[in-house]
């Protein structure tokens, strides 16, 4: 069947987000979705931690998405996420917590994704009672791909003060890297808002 | 209300802690009324509402600072790349995942994902998920005595076409009850996740149904307070794209905002190809 041709019109406005509620769990993960490349790779990091609510209790119906630049910095533009074939680097990672509000990812290390700049992956966060996904960063703390140098370089952590900062630069946690996700009160983190950019260049 | 740590859907037992609908309707009129009292020229609010006490589940988990305003840099400025090696144009039919043909009326869900500016959003990945047409589902935390339907789990994946274009085929799903107040009902909807050309788009958002009366006494769907805001996430039941002897048909198109790079036309290639 031939659908309707779109007709151009007015633009219309944005369409509001709503909260991804307790059952997407049919749906949204898969096999392999927090694997962004297999656990055993000698160049594997893991990167985990917490999703806690206002009261400081674990969130176990959260999903955390990942995206980030390959090692070299460069972004990744290859399919395959949803389908993981154990070579291809995506940059793309999903993970609904577990019971405890746990999420983990297995990974590589984002590269600087220009000259000085401080490496991050790019997080966001979907939870019932969350009325729209948050956006926030996970910095590269210092000799685990970040510098002393590029972190203090860095606009955004710049912007904040201490205990903001805490927030965006993950913590060293043996083998693997931590970043818990306060999603609200006592260390609450630092969730992002991208103001428009001035476009047509 | 306490918060409870499992969403359930069974059927509300009446507590002296839980509001009824009249009381959190009237939490629901007064914020609709102190926005239409606004000061003139005050712009409309186009999103969600970050905090929305009507909605119990939302109240220790919306952050309580306003979001840090940053430019978008590196892997920011764009999105995730989704391709046929990753869905399988028949996941598109949620109509075929069982041995038979799935209980309720069947429907075709179309639209067009665009940005702010109106242009297509190509070759990404959109994303369903909803309750069966007795308003159930296939989620062991849904405990809702209605009937399951063993030829429908209610997921669905596509990717936009060349005009920003997904297509579902699919049942209607049914209105379901909740624990949010007592004789709490969700108007039936739709699950949509979205990606956009940037990351700064990504939206996770749902798909109501025009008329439905459930609409206005929800706690989440109320959380856009604007009304034209609240009727961008409502379908239009489309006539024309009626199958005949086989489905009715919704329209619905969703507009991403977000930081917009302006994409190239290089990356439609990246988007809509494999590996070269």
């Amino acid at each position: 069947m031939t659908a309707t041709p779109p007709t151009p019109g007015p633009t219309p406005g944005p369409t509001p987000g709503q909260t991804v509620g307790p059952f997407f769990h049919d749906a949204l993960p898969w096999p392999g979705d927090a694997e962004l490349v297999p656990p055993g790779r000698a160049d594997a990091v893991r990167l985990h931690g917490v999703v806690r609510d206002g009261a400081g209790d674990p969130v176990p119906d959260a999903l955390v998405e990942l995206w980030q630049v390959g090692p070299d910095g460069r972004v990744v533009q290859r399919p395959g996420s949803l389908r993981r074939d154990g070579h291809t680097f995506t940059g793309f990672g999903r993970c609904a917590t577990d019971r405890a509000g746990s999420y983990s990812f297995t990974t590589l290390l984002p590269g600087p994704h220009a000259d000085g700049a401080a490496p991050f992956v790019a997080l966001t966060v979907f939870a019932r009672g969350l009325l729209h996904r948050l956006l926030t960063r996970a910095y590269l703390p210092e000799g685990r791909g970040g510098t002393a140098e590029a972190l203090a370089a860095d606009p955004l952590l710049s912007a904040l003060d201490d205990a903001g900062r805490a927030t965006l630069v993950c913590d060293v946690d043996g083998d693997a890297l931590r970043r818990d996700l306060v999603l609200q009160g006592p260390g609450e983190t630092v969730w992002l808002t991208y103001p428009r950019l001035p476009h047509g260049g | 209300m306490t918060e409870t740590t499992q969403a359930q859907t069974t059927q509300a037992q009446p507590t002296q802690a839980q509001p009824t609908q009249a009381e959190v309707s009237a939490e629901i009129e007064a914020e609709e009324q102190a926005y239409a009292a606004r000061p003139a020229g005050t712009p409309a609010e186009t999103a969600t509402r970050r905090g929305w006490g009507a909605y119990r589940s939302s109240v220790l988990r919306v952050p309580r600072n306003d979001p840090h305003p940053v430019d978008p840099e590196g892997v920011e400025l764009w999105a995730p790349c989704f391709g046929q090696r990753d869905v399988d144009p028949l996941e598109a039919d949620l109509t075929i995942q069982g041995r038979g043909e799935p209980l309720g009326e069947r429907i075709v869900v179309t639209g067009r994902v665009l940005d702010g500016d109106g242009r297509p959003v190509r070759g990404q990945l959109v994303e369903v998920w909803q309750a069966n047409a007795s308003g159930r589902y296939v989620h062991q935390r849904d405990q809702h005595p209605a009937p399951l339907d063993p030829h429908f789990t209610g997921t669905g994946r596509c990717l936009t076409d060349q005009d920003g274009t997904y297509r579902f085929t699919t049942v209607k799903p049914g209105p379901y009850p909740w624990r949010n107040h007592r004789n709490a009902w969700r108007p039936a909807h739709v699950h949509f996740s979205l990606f956009g050309t940037d990351f700064t788009q990504r939206l996770v958002t749902q798909m109501y149904f025009p008329g439905d009366p459930l609409m206005g006494l929800d706690p989440i769907a109320t959380a856009v307070v604007d009304p034209a805001a609240r009727a961008r996430m409502v379908a239009t039941y489309d006539h024309d794209l009626t199958q005949p002897e086989w489905a009715t048909g919704y329209r619905w198109d969703v507009v991403l905002t977000g930081a917009h790079r302006t994409p190239r036309e290089d990356d439609l290639a990246a988007a809509l190809g494999e590996e070269a």
